[in-house]
């Protein structure tokens, strides 16, 4: 089931007082896209979620969903649903109930709501659990009411504000997937905030980097991170080392530097400071004459014919081709 | 490190020490409650079974004489002037309750959901508790003149019309009585409220609004079932301390009405303190069964 719904943000800007957090964005979501809102704190990203999911007033410009402007409307009129950092469960009720909040609040009859909510339930596989009270589950499990509390309401769009950031590594990674499994099946925006760079690589159809209350880059999570428009993004998505040359400052992606075979030959003149074995790679960061630090992964077997150890003179070298020059 | 001390120490010194450590953690654990203990026995429980052991003493006109008997619990049960107090004692303490309660709970809820900015939010909370710089008493006292026959409040109305002639039952009354009840003791129904309120996730409330929820049905769903254990601390307050009244109904009902309080209070005046202590052990039972009622419909314990 693929539904139509598209998003879109026309100048939307946010003011307390007078610090902006959000400064004239504009961009469109794309229908059934899982996006990812990505950047450090403070800028921005969470007060954009926020604006859509009218928890917080917007200063100006309008958000757009499906041909109407919902920024006046209140959160259950706008067809979006919030899915809280701290899941939000109200701790008196149990998981049923708290999955069927919505629709009591409609004035379902209990049956009905009973068995709508149990349907969520099994989509989320909290069958087993519906007894219970918030307090008896583990992060993941509450994490799953609350996405089920979410859905139940049928949004257009559902806005996850930093789903993932209290779980453990492990259960992290299962649930982005789990994620991405149900924004599939059903087909609508997924809006979702993070800070962290490998958590909107693996799951988003689009990764929106945000700095400063503006929009960085936009696009898919391949070019995004493939091509960084500027340092910032560079240095955020990690990676990637930003180096000063002759006519501005270019991005290298750290997995492209090599170590020039003899001297004489073209390349950066550096210092080696730190080599790290990894397994299959070594880590190897060095400084240039600049003074610039410059991480290089090299291919294990590479390496090992020609150890380096820290204080060893090394000239960087790569393909012109690799490099992206950055905008100031 | 004190295993070492001991060590170098010759044995014979300190038996009593290594006696002590000998007994280890339990007598350890003892040591460390006792103080709390001897202060509970010392000064909550010798005072109950003293009058608990004095409410069986029998008395005359002018003495009271040790014995075991049940005459004062047979006078007090057989005579249907305590029935009527303890109606009353009761009829005050319901109306009380509902008053502070829907009071308290408003401006609970106003501090701490209406108010946002912390400073505003302790210095209206402080200005709650400015009546308790002075005695209650004084407090009590002040509302006479007020309501008095030729008070403020009367001459007020009849200057503007709205009666002719003096209101009478302003003061003295059951009505004078309950003002002062709720006046004196809806801050003890402000303060656990105010404090559970606050312990609510403000995010549950942007859930609640999420999921289409009204105002009203934020307060309803959300925040008037996880403020149960505060009202519930705060309904004990107010209850125990309008059952154990006896000056307010005195002072405010010019000594028209009668509550278990003033039983007592009176029996003492006439030194009938047999009797006196048998009405109190009553009352007692009387309260702890109330707050056990109380107490099986909310869990408070994860509020202390």
């Amino acid at each position: 089931m693929r539904t139509g719904y598209d998003l879109e943000l026309v100048h939307l800007t946010k003011r307390y007082g007078d610090t902006i957090a959000v400064r004239d964005l504009n961009h469109v979501f794309h229908p059934g896209s899982y996006v990812c809102l990505l950047g450090p704190s403070g800028c921005g990203k969470s007060s954009t979620l926020r604006m859509i999911a009218g928890h917080e007033t917007v200063s100006e410009g309008s958000i757009v969903l499906d041909g109407q402007d919902v920024s006046t409307l209140s959160p259950a009129q706008r067809g979006t649903a919030m899915m809280f950092q701290n899941y939000a469960l109200f701790p008196h009720l149990n998981v049923r109930d708290n999955v069927a909040f919505s629709l009591r609040m409609k004035g379902v009859d209990k049956a009905t709501r009973h068995a709508k909510a149990n349907e969520l339930l099994a989509l989320v596989q909290m069958t087993a659990y519906a007894d219970r009270l918030p307090a008896q589950l583990s992060g993941g499990q509450q994490q799953r009411v609350a996405l089920a509390r979410a859905l139940i309401t049928q949004p257009k769009v559902l806005l996850l504000d930093e789903p993932l950031s209290a779980l453990d590594p492990f259960l992290r990674i299962q649930m982005r997937a789990e994620l991405k499994r149900i924004q599939r099946e059903l087909g609508i925006i997924f809006i979702h905030v993070t800070h962290g760079q490998d958590e909107a690589l693996a799951l988003a159809d689009e990764v929106v980097v945000m700095n400063n209350a503006v929009i960085e880059q936009s696009g898919p999570p391949r070019e995004v991170w493939g091509a960084p428009r500027t340092e910032f993004v560079a240095r955020f998505m990690g990676g990637h080392n930003v180096i000063t040359l002759e006519g501005g400052k270019v991005a290298l992606r750290a997995d492209d530097v090599k170590l020039a075979e003899a001297a004489g030959t073209p390349g950066l003149p550096a210092t080696v400071t730190s080599v790290e074995y990894q397994g299959a790679t070594v880590a190897l960061s060095a400084r240039t004459a600049a003074g610039e630090e410059v991480f290089a992964i090299l291919p294990e077997e590479g390496f090992f014919k020609t150890p380096k150890s820290p204080g060893d003179a090394v000239t960087l070298a790569w393909d012109e081709g690799r490099l992206h020059r950055l905008q100031a | 490190m004190s295993d070492l001390a001991g060590d170098v120490q010759p044995v014979e010194k300190r038996p009593a020490k290594r006696a002590g450590r000998r007994l280890g953690p339990d007598v350890l654990g003892w040591l460390q409650a006792a103080p709390l203990t001897l202060v509970l026995v010392c000064f909550l429980l010798a005072p109950i079974a003293m009058i608990v052991a004095v409410s069986f003493w029998g008395a005359t006109e002018f003495s009271i004489y040790p014995a075991f008997q049940f005459d004062n619990y047979a006078f007090l049960f057989g005579s249907d002037v305590t029935y009527r107090v303890f109606f009353a004692t009761f009829k005050y303490a319901l109306i009380t309750w509902a008053f502070t309660l829907a009071i308290g709970f408003t401006v609970a809820y106003f501090l701490a959901f209406h108010v946002r900015s912390q400073p505003i939010q302790i210095a209206l909370f402080l200005l709650c508790t400015i009546p308790f710089w002075t005695s209650n008493i004084i407090r009590m006292i002040s509302w006479i003149p007020f309501l008095g026959r030729n008070g403020i409040a009367n001459s007020a109305l009849i200057s503007w019309g709205v009666i002719d002639e003096p209101l009478e039952w302003l003061l003295y009354s059951d009505f004078s009585v309950i003002l002062a009840f709720v006046h004196l003791y809806t801050l003890f129904m402000v303060v656990p409220i105010f404090n559970t309120m606050m312990r609510i996730d403000k995010s549950l409330l942007e859930a609640a609004r999420d999921n289409g929820a009204s105002g009203f049905q934020t307060l309803l769903h959300v925040i008037l079932p996880l403020t149960k254990p505060g009202i519930m601390i705060g309904t004990i307050f107010v209850v125990t301390l309008v059952m154990g009244d006896f000056i307010t109904v005195r002072f405010m009902s010019g000594s028209q009405r009668a509550n278990v309080g003033r039983l007592i209070s009176n029996d003492i005046s006439l030194l009938q303190y047999p009797s006196a202590a048998a009405t109190a052990v009553v009352l007692l039972c009387t309260v702890l069964l109330v707050i056990g009622i109380l107490l099986r419909f909310v869990n408070i314990r994860k509020e202390l």
